[in-house]
């Protein structure tokens, strides 16, 4: 397969993947700056008070990108999870390995941010609550794929373990996404949907897509920044970065 | 542009509290990733020469 001259398959080995993901991770890193930048300022300094929740709505510029991504990096992390068990290919499982722990981040600051916001607008920090609920199952199951990974010694057995729970937790996804329409929750319904109107003010919605944006070149810079982690922990070559000899690598294997 | 004062800014109508430590806990998370990312690299890559 080749596009614009490019042999893309052979980024699928991590000796070449490694000092691409290096190239590439400075772009991602001032994208996620400057888009982050952006977003703070016009969430801060051009979008208006809400008449009814005052400025403490704010923190939708925070929960809501964070709350999206934990959602977003588990469907990538088990696509990846999916794609190393039918293919059987290694720098797959890298991948959902690499993506993990920053899912798991977000997943937290969506809980912390969330309870900031209840507080104030609730008058509770936490509620059991359908959206709550299956929002730190998700964490759960972060966590859980993680330490599963870390409790298996041999690699390919903690690959294969870790894909299939990562595979079979996608079930909680939609469920987060149409707990508030399943169920009656305190928390508010979506505040963007592809099918009506937004029911916040443009500037409001641009400020949150803004950030949004910023998250994801964010998870971009760092998933790809602790593949190359990944990548130099498992495969222990004599060299990264430079050219090896047949026989660095067969010292090395 | 809605702030007559930085202390305006800082209070938030009142919500200064939860707004800030929003911002403040999700900016020092991933500081904090970023960091470990970087040392994890520097730790993976100390046995083996030449790494940029």
């Amino acid at each position: 397969m080749s596009f614009m001259g490019i042999n893309w398959f052979k980024y699928s080995s991590p000796q070449a993947f490694h000092p691409l993901a290096g190239k590439m991770i400075p772009w991602f890193a001032a994208a996620a700056l400057g888009l982050i930048g952006v977003g703070l300022y016009i969430g801060f300094f051009v979008a208006p008070t809400d008449f009814q929740q005052g400025d403490a709505y704010r923190i939708i510029f925070v929960h809501v990108p964070a709350a999206w991504m934990s959602m977003f990096l588990y469907v990538i992390m088990a696509v990846w999870a999916g794609l190393g068990l039918g293919l059987n290919a290694r720098p797959s499982f890298m991948m959902a390995q690499a993506i993990a722990p920053t899912g798991a981040m977000f997943t937290f600051l969506a809980l912390l941010t969330g309870a900031m916001w209840g507080k104030p607008t609730w008058g509770a920090w936490w509620v059991w609550d359908a959206r709550l609920t299956s929002e730190l199952i998700l964490l759960f199951q972060y966590i859980g794929i993680i330490l599963l990974r870390a409790s298996i010694d041999d690699l390919r057995r903690a690959d294969r373990a870790s894909a299939v729970l990562a595979l079979v937790g996608v079930v909680n996804v939609p469920i987060i996404y149409f707990s508030v329409k399943w169920w009656n929750t305190l928390h508010q319904g979506a505040s963007v949907s592809m099918t009506a109107s937004p029911k916040m003010a443009t500037t409001m919605v641009t400020a949150m897509l803004v950030m949004t944006l910023g998250f994801w070149m964010y998870s971009f810079a760092v998933t790809l920044a602790r593949m190359r982690c990944v990548i130099v922990e498992r495969e222990r070559l004599p060299s990264w970065g430079k050219h090896s000899s047949i026989q660095d690598v067969a010292e090395a294997r | 542009m809605q702030w007559g004062s930085l202390t305006e800014f800082v209070a938030m109508g009142g919500y200064g509290l939860y707004v800030w430590t929003s911002f403040g806990a999700t900016a020092l998370c991933m500081v904090w990733e970023v960091l470990a990312v970087w040392r994890r690299h520097a730790a993976a890559t100390a046995g083996s020469r030449d790494v940029s």
